[in-house]
């Protein structure tokens, strides 16, 4: 079965001189989760935001070498189509402020100028906060505006609006280092769910959190990825030095 | 000790500018006294007589306030689809970079050009150009003001919303686009609304700008004591009527031209402090 998601020699590079990710090759299976994790300033974010395009928004960024969506080459997609594939959550929970909940979880759809009939909307906007497990709390006040959920509540929407789209793989950047435990444990829970219908890549500064939820991790130090295998195997017996060094604390 | 006297210092000088602005109401409402009691407040703004054939004096302010409001709201009018755009360029597409920085000193220069060299290149480049292209016989009126008074005001407009299209979070635009926006639609539907308000009060303190500028209007638009009829018509602004007849005008015409200052005064004061509070809950929002 060909991979969901492959990198192949990704290099990206924010200036001339210096690359922030190296030749980074790895194909990712469908429906899992994978945790990629490191230092700060590994390239871990940046090379996930190369999955999605979202360094086109900034014209000196370069991306080279293949990311294969089911066998194609994104970099030559268009930017839409591979955003609309290939959601993404960020670190801070970022509802749109003039939006209502429910508009919220629609907002890919007018975003994108998709117009949806009645039913399709509520029963899109239902779907999608059930997934999110955020339905029961907030049924009774769709109308109201996002910014007045808790943190924990609006990353879940945000995750609902990504999930709308109906994306292949879901791109998380350290979706819960905003959160309190509690948010952080109702997140964890959630994504052990949606792994069965979305192929999720995680970038996670909490090893735990990766220990908890992952069934593959990979480890970046400097720009290269540099393990890279089932995530049990990487904690209990990680085959790199710099590996093992991260994961027991000497480094990071 | 010293801390007192620096404290009662402090609050002296700057108690001076809320007396000051208090004694130049005191001294418009006293001064325009005479006017409301003789033709009384309503009728006084309602009326377009404006005659001094003495013994049947008749002023009415409703052709300058007419005059005022048609200028401001065409000047509104053209300013927009020059200084959004303005906005759009420095604060979203090309924000941060070298050509957007010299592209809002230009147009903030615009704003310290001096009015009167305004007016002069109304009346010397625009009126000829508005005859030649047979809009009005005469050149000058209500639309040759409104078009010089939408330049003036585009550097406030511009560059005060985007400041508010240039606050619009990162994050925000980044969550549309990677739902697969476009940059456009981005534009219509995150960074509009968000910035929305804060660019709406833009709009009325140049507005409020407007109102009141003088110099140019007196220059181009005509000086006649009508109501405009249309906006190629000639008329007087509020400013305008008061800068033209100051100097001869005595008693009753002194005291109802003093009227109209305060009105305009009046006016000015409550669009400038609505776009002040609104500009405060966008800040805050």
């Amino acid at each position: 079965m060909t991979p969901i998601l492959e990198f192949k020699k990704t290099c990206v590079s924010y200036t001339k001189q210096t690359m922030a990710v190296k030749y980074v090759s790895a194909a990712i299976e469908r429906n899992t989760i994978t945790a990629i994790m490191g230092p700060s300033g590994c390239g871990k974010s940046t090379l996930l935001r190369a999955a999605n395009l979202m360094h086109d928004l900034y014209p000196n960024i370069r991306v080279d070498g293949e990311i294969l969506l089911n066998g194609e080459n994104i970099l030559s997609m268009e930017p839409i189509d591979v955003r609309r594939r290939i959601g993404m959550v960020f670190q801070r929970p970022v509802p749109f402020p003039t939006m209502s909940i429910y508009d919220n979880v629609l907002s890919g759809y007018t975003l994108n100028g998709i117009r949806l009939d009645k039913t399709e909307r509520d029963a899109t906007v239902e779907r999608c906060l059930r997934n999110v497990a955020l339905w029961d709390e907030v049924k009774d006040v769709l109308n109201k505006k996002g910014t007045f959920l808790s943190g924990g509540q609006q990353q879940r929407l945000c995750i609902a609006r990504a999930l709308a789209m109906k994306p292949d793989v879901l791109l998380m950047d350290e979706p819960t280092s905003a959160l309190d435990p509690i948010a952080t444990a109702h997140i964890e829970e959630l994504m052990q769910e949606l792994q069965k219908e979305v192929t999720i890549l995680i970038v996670t500064h909490n090893m735990g959190q990766a220990m908890r939820i992952s069934s593959k991790s990979m480890f970046m130090y400097l720009g290269e990825l540099v393990e890279y295998g089932d995530t049990d195997t990487m904690f209990s017996n990680p085959a790199d030095e710099r590996t093992r060094a991260y994961l027991t604390g000497k480094m990071g | 000790m010293n801390d007192k006297l620096y404290k009662a210092l402090l609050f002296i000088a700057a108690m001076v500018m809320p007396v000051v602005c208090g004694g130049v109401v005191y001294a418009l409402a006293t001064d325009a006294y005479a006017a409301f009691e003789h033709f009384g407040f309503l009728k006084f703004l309602t009326s377009s007589e404006w005659s001094y054939t003495e013994g049947a004096e008749q002023y009415g302010a409703l052709p300058f306030i007419t005059g005022t409001l048609m200028t401001t709201a065409l000047a509104l009018l053209f300013c927009i689809p020059f200084s959004l755009p303005v906005a759009l360029f420095v604060g979203e597409y090309f924000k941060g970079t070298r050509i957007a920085a010299i592209l809002s000193t230009v147009t903030d220069l615009l704003a310290g050009i001096p009015s009167i060299i305004y007016g002069l290149w109304g009346f010397y480049t625009l009126r000829p150009l508005i005859m030649a292209l047979n809009i009005s016989p005469q050149g000058s009126g209500v639309l040759t003001a409104s078009l010089v008074l939408a330049i003036m005001i585009v550097p406030y407009a511009a560059s005060l919303s985007a400041e508010f299209i240039k606050m619009v979070p990162n994050e925000l635009k980044e969550g549309a686009y990677s739902l697969g926006a476009t940059h456009a639609e981005v534009i219509r539907k995150v960074v509009f609304p968000v910035a929305g308000s804060g660019i709406f009060s833009s709009y009325i303190l140049a507005i409020g700008r407007a109102l009141g500028e003088t110099m140019t209007v007196t220059m181009l638009i005509g000086n006649t004591n009508n109501i405009p009829e249309s906006i190629t018509s000639t008329g007087n602004s509020m400013a305008s009527i008061i800068a033209n007849q100051f100097g001869e005008a005595d008693d009753l015409r002194l005291s109802s031209l003093i009227a109209i200052g305060l009105v305009l005064f009046l006016i000015t004061a409550l669009i400038n402090m609505i776009g002040k509070i609104m500009i405060k809950r966008a800040r805050i929002a």
